[in-house]
C-alpha cells in the first residue's frame, strides 16, 4: 500500500488509488468539477491542479495514482493561481444567471469561485448564447449556458444505465451537451443526472422553480419504492409553507452507501413521495355506519378496535399485515397476535403487475420491508385468509395499508371477503377502495413523518428518520398497535420506536445485539 | 439620587423654566419675522395631513413593483429579497416565463404590510431592480389583516412619486376601508 503526504499530512491508501481520494483521506479537500468517484476519470475541468514534489508544473489530481513516497501540496500559490484561472476559462461563457437557476444555493461553481476563485473578470465580448430550458426527457431540462462541459452525465449514462442518450456536440466554445437524434433521455435511472451535474445545466422538472434550495433541510432516510432500501436524503421545506403549493416533502437525493446504492437512486423511487402531501391521505380516525362517515377521536377508535378484537374469538381475526410497515410495526403486529392468540395472519399480496426488475438497484419486490416482516414471523397464506372471510369465518378484519382491489387477487372474491368479515378496520397513510369498505379507519403516519427500520432484501437493517411532523392526526404503526395493546390489557408499551426495535431486538434471533446507535447512517445486517 | 434632586420642587421648575425658555425664544422669532426680519426662524407646526413636509428622495415609503417596457413585471421570482426579508413578509410563488431567457416570473408576488419594517433590504437585495419603495405613499392603514396585504397587480399598478416627493400614484385604498 503505497504511502504518500498530502500537505505534510501521511496517508496510506490502498493501491489505485488517486490523488482526490487519497486527499479526502486526510481531510484535505481539492476542487474538482468532473471527476466523481462512481463514473471513471475524464480530466476535463482541470480544476483539480495540485502540486508533486519533483515534477515540474502542476498536475490534475484525479488521473494521477498515488505512489509510494509522493510528496503533494495542495494549497501552493502556484496552485491556486492555476485554480483562479481555470474558474475564469469556465465562467467565460457561464450566464451568471444564478437569481433564477434553481442549483444556486448547491452549485460547485458558486462554491468554488467564492473558495478559490473571487478574480477580477476580463471578459469583454458577448458570452456565446446556446440553448435555454430544452427538456431533455420527463425528469430532466437543460440549459446549455450553464454546463461546464464536465461530461459527468455523458459518462453517467454510458457507464452506469449504458444507455447513452447523450452526448458533446459541436466544436471550441460551441460545444454544447445534447441528446443524439431521435433519443429521450427517458432511462430508469435519468434523474441522476441531475445530481451529478455541479453547474446548473441539468435541472429536475419536478423541483423546477418549486423551492429555493436554501429552504430545504435534509434528514437521512430510506427508499420506501422497493425491497432494495436506497439511502436517501429527504428534502423539507418547513420554512416558506406558501412555496410548492404547500407540499412539504420538496425531493428525495440519493445519500452514498457503498453496500446498497453507491450514489444513485430511480427515478421510480426519487418520485415516489408525492403521496406524503397528497389529498388522500387520511388525517383523523373515522368510524363508518353505511355511507356516513364521522370523524372520531383516537381514545374512542383505539377502544372500539380492542373491544371488536375482544368480541372475537382469535379464530374469528384475521390481519392483512404490510411489507411497507417497519420492523417496529411489524414487532408491535406480532405482540398483538400473540398477546390475543391470533393466527390468521399474512403479508404478501400479489401485484395486479409484476414489479420491473433490473441487475442494478431496481427490485421486483415493490415493498421495502418483506425480508422483515418474514423474520418477525408474520409469513401467512392471505388467500386462504381471505377464502375464509368469504366463509364469513372471520370476524374483525385488519388490514395494513394494502388496496386489496388493486392487486392480482380477483376484486369479486376481495370484495365478498370484506362484505363477509363483520368488522373491517383498515389502517394507512391514504384513502383506497379498500379504506372506503371499512368500518374503522386508523389514519397511519408515511415514513417521512416517523422514526423506523427497514429490512432491506440482502438483510440489511437501515433506519429511517423522521423528517415532518405527522399530518393531522395521524400516528405511527407501532404508536397505533401500541394503544390498542394497552387497552386490550397488555403490559405497558414502549413509547418511541426505538425502545420498540430494541423489544425487537431481544426477542428475534435475526435482530438480536443490533440498536439504533449499531444501525447508524449505513445500517448493519441481520444475523441469518 | 443627590439631595437636590429628591426634593421633588426644584427639578420641576427647572423643567418649567427650559419649556417656558423654549417658548419665548420661539416667540421672539416669529414677533420678529412678522416685524420684518426675515432671518429670524421659530419653529413650525405643519398642518397634516393638509399640509405635509417635503419627503427626502431617500425615504422608503409603499413598496411597487417595476414593470419592463411591455408592462409585464421585471421581477424574475429569484426570492432574493423574500428570502433577506427580515420580517417575512414577502410571499412569492414562481411560473415559467415563456422566454427562456427571462425563465422565471412570479404567478404571485405579495406584501404583508402588516409584517413590513420597511427596512429596504429587499429593494438592497433585487438583482433586477424590480423592486423599489419610491412612491412616497405612506398612508396604507385598513380596517382588517388582509387589506395590509398588497398583491402583485396592486404593486405593478403604483407610480413612483413626482420630483417633490409626493405620491403620484392614486393611494390604493383597500376595499374593507371606509372613509
Amino acid at each position: 500500500m503505497p504511502r504518500l503526504t498530502i500537505n505534510g499530512g501521511e496517508v496510506e491508501v490502498p493501491p489505485g488509488t488517486n490523488l482526490i481520494e487519497a486527499a479526502r483521506k486526510v481531510g484535505v479537500e481539492i476542487p474538482h468539477y468532473c471527476y466523481h468517484p462512481g463514473l471513471s476519470v475524464a480530466g476535463q475541468c482541470r480544476l483539480c491542479m495540485v502540486d508533486i514534489e519533483k515534477t515540474p508544473r502542476p498536475t490534475i489530481a484525479c488521473n494521477t495514482q498515488a505512489a509510494e513516497g509522493m510528496v503533494v501540496w495542495t494549497e501552493t500559490d502556484r496552485v491556486k493561481e492555476t485554480r483562479r484561472s481555470v474558474m475564469e476559462f469556465h465562467l467565460i461563457n457561464h450566464p451568471l444567471d444564478c437569481p433564477v437557476c434553481d442549483q444556486a444555493g448547491e452549485c460547485w461553481l458558486q462554491i468554488y469561485y467564492m473558495k478559490h476563485g473571487l478574480y477580477e473578470p476580463r471578459m469583454m465580448d458577448e458570452k456565446v448564447h446556446k440553448p435555454k430550458a430544452v427538456p431533455l426527457g420527463p425528469h430532466v431540462i437543460l440549459d446549455a449556458e450553464r454546463c461546464i462541459l464536465c461530461s459527468r452525465c455523458v459518462r453517467f449514462c454510458d457507464e452506469i444505465t449504458g444507455t447513452g442518450e447523450l452526448g458533446i456536440f459541436h466544436r471550441g466554445d460551441h460545444s454544447e451537451i445534447g441528446l443524439f437524434p431521435g433519443r429521450e433521455l427517458a432511462n430508469k435511472y435519468s434523474g441522476n443526472v441531475v445530481d451529478i451535474c455541479p453547474v446548473g445545466a441539468l435541472t429536475d422538472r419536478d423541483f423546477r422553480f418549486q423551492v429555493r434550495v436554501w429552504y430545504l433541510d435534509a434528514t437521512k432516510s430510506v427508499c420506501p419504492g422497493c425491497a432494495r432500501g436506497c439511502n436517501i436524503d429527504v428534502h423539507v421545506n418547513r420554512r416558506r409553507p406558501h412555496h410548492a403549493e404547500g407540499r412539504r416533502v420538496a425531493r428525495l437525493k440519493p445519500r452514498v452507501n457503498a453496500d446498497v446504492n453507491t450514489w444513485w437512486i430511480c427515478d421510480a423511487g426519487r418520485y415516489g413521495f408525492t403521496f406524503v402531501d397528497d389529498k388522500t391521505r387520511l388525517v383523523t380516525p373515522s368510524r363508518r355506519d353505511g355511507e356516513a362517515v364521522t370523524d372520531v377521536a383516537w381514545d374512542q377508535a383505539v377502544s372500539a378496535v380492542a373491544a371488536a378484537l375482544e368480541r372475537a374469538a382469535p379464530g374469528e381475526v384475521a390481519v392483512v399485515a404490510s411489507a411497507k410497515m417497519a420492523n417496529e410495526d411489524l414487532w408491535a403486529l406480532r405482540r398483538l397476535l400473540v398477546h390475543r392468540g391470533i393466527r390468521r395472519v399474512g403479508f404478501r399480496i400479489p401485484p395486479r403487475v409484476p414489479g420491473d426488475e433490473d441487475a442494478f438497484l431496481i427490485k421486483a419486490d415493490k415493498n421495502p420491508n418483506s425480508l422483515g416482516a418474514e423474520l418477525i414471523g408474520l409469513e401467512g397464506n392471505v388467500r386462504d385468509l381471505l377464502a375464509a372471510a368469504r366463509a364469513r369465518q372471520v370476524k374483525v378484519l385488519w388490514i395494513f395499508g394494502h388496496d386489496l382491489f388493486e392487486s392480482a387477487l380477483p376484486e369479486a372474491d376481495v370484495a365478498a371477503a370484506l362484505r363477509g368479515a363483520e368488522t373491517v378496520i383498515f389502517t394507512g397513510t391514504s384513502a383506497n377502495a379498500t379504506s372506503e369498505r371499512a368500518r374503522w379507519v386508523l389514519p397511519a403516519a408515511a415514513w417521512v413523518e416517523r422514526e423506523g427500520t427497514y429490512t432491506n432484501f440482502q438483510g440489511r437493517v437501515q433506519r429511517f428518520r423522521r423528517a415532518v411532523e405527522p399530518l393531522g392526526q395521524a400516528l405511527a404503526e407501532w404508536d397505533i398497535l401500541g394503544r390498542v395493546l394497552q387497552a386490550l390489557g397488555a403490559e405497558a408499551t414502549p413509547p418511541r420506536a426505538e425502545r420498540w426495535f430494541r423489544e425487537l431486538a431481544a426477542a428475534v434471533p435475526a435482530f438480536a445485539g443490533l440498536t439504533y446507535q449499531a444501525i447508524g447512517d449505513a445500517g448493519v445486517m441481520v444475523t441469518r | 439620587m443627590t439631595m437636590l434632586q429628591r426634593v421633588y420642587l426644584v427639578e420641576v421648575l427647572s423643567g418649567v423654566a427650559l419649556t417656558a425658555a423654549h417658548f419665548f425664544r420661539n416667540m421672539g422669532a416669529h414677533t420678529a419675522r412678522a416685524l420684518g426680519r426675515k432671518d429670524a426662524r421659530g419653529a413650525v407646526t405643519i398642518q397634516y395631513p393638509e399640509e405635509r413636509r417635503p419627503y427626502s428622495p431617500r425615504l422608503r415609503s409603499l413598496h411597487r413593483l417595476v414593470r419592463r417596457e411591455d408592462g409585464s413585471p421585471r421581477c424574475v421570482a429569484c426570492m432574493m429579497c423574500e428570502t433577506v426579508c427580515p420580517a417575512h413578509c414577502i410571499y412569492i410563488v414562481a411560473d415559467e416565463h415563456p422566454n427562456p431567457e427571462i425563465e422565471k416570473v412570479p404567478r404571485r408576488f405579495d406584501i404583508d404590510l402588516g409584517k413590513c419594517v420597511f427596512c429596504g433590504y429587499c429593494v438592497e437585495a433585487c438583482p433586477e431592480d424590480a423592486i423599489r419603495m419610491d412612491t412616497g405613499i405612506l398612508e396604507f392603514s385598513s380596517y382588517s389583516r388582509t387589506g395590509m396585504i398588497y398583491t402583485k397587480e396592486m404593486l405593478l399598478s403604483l407610480e413612483p412619486a413626482g420630483p417633490d416627493g409626493r405620491p403620484a400614484s392614486p393611494v390604493p385604498i383597500p376595499a374593507d376601508r371606509r372613509p
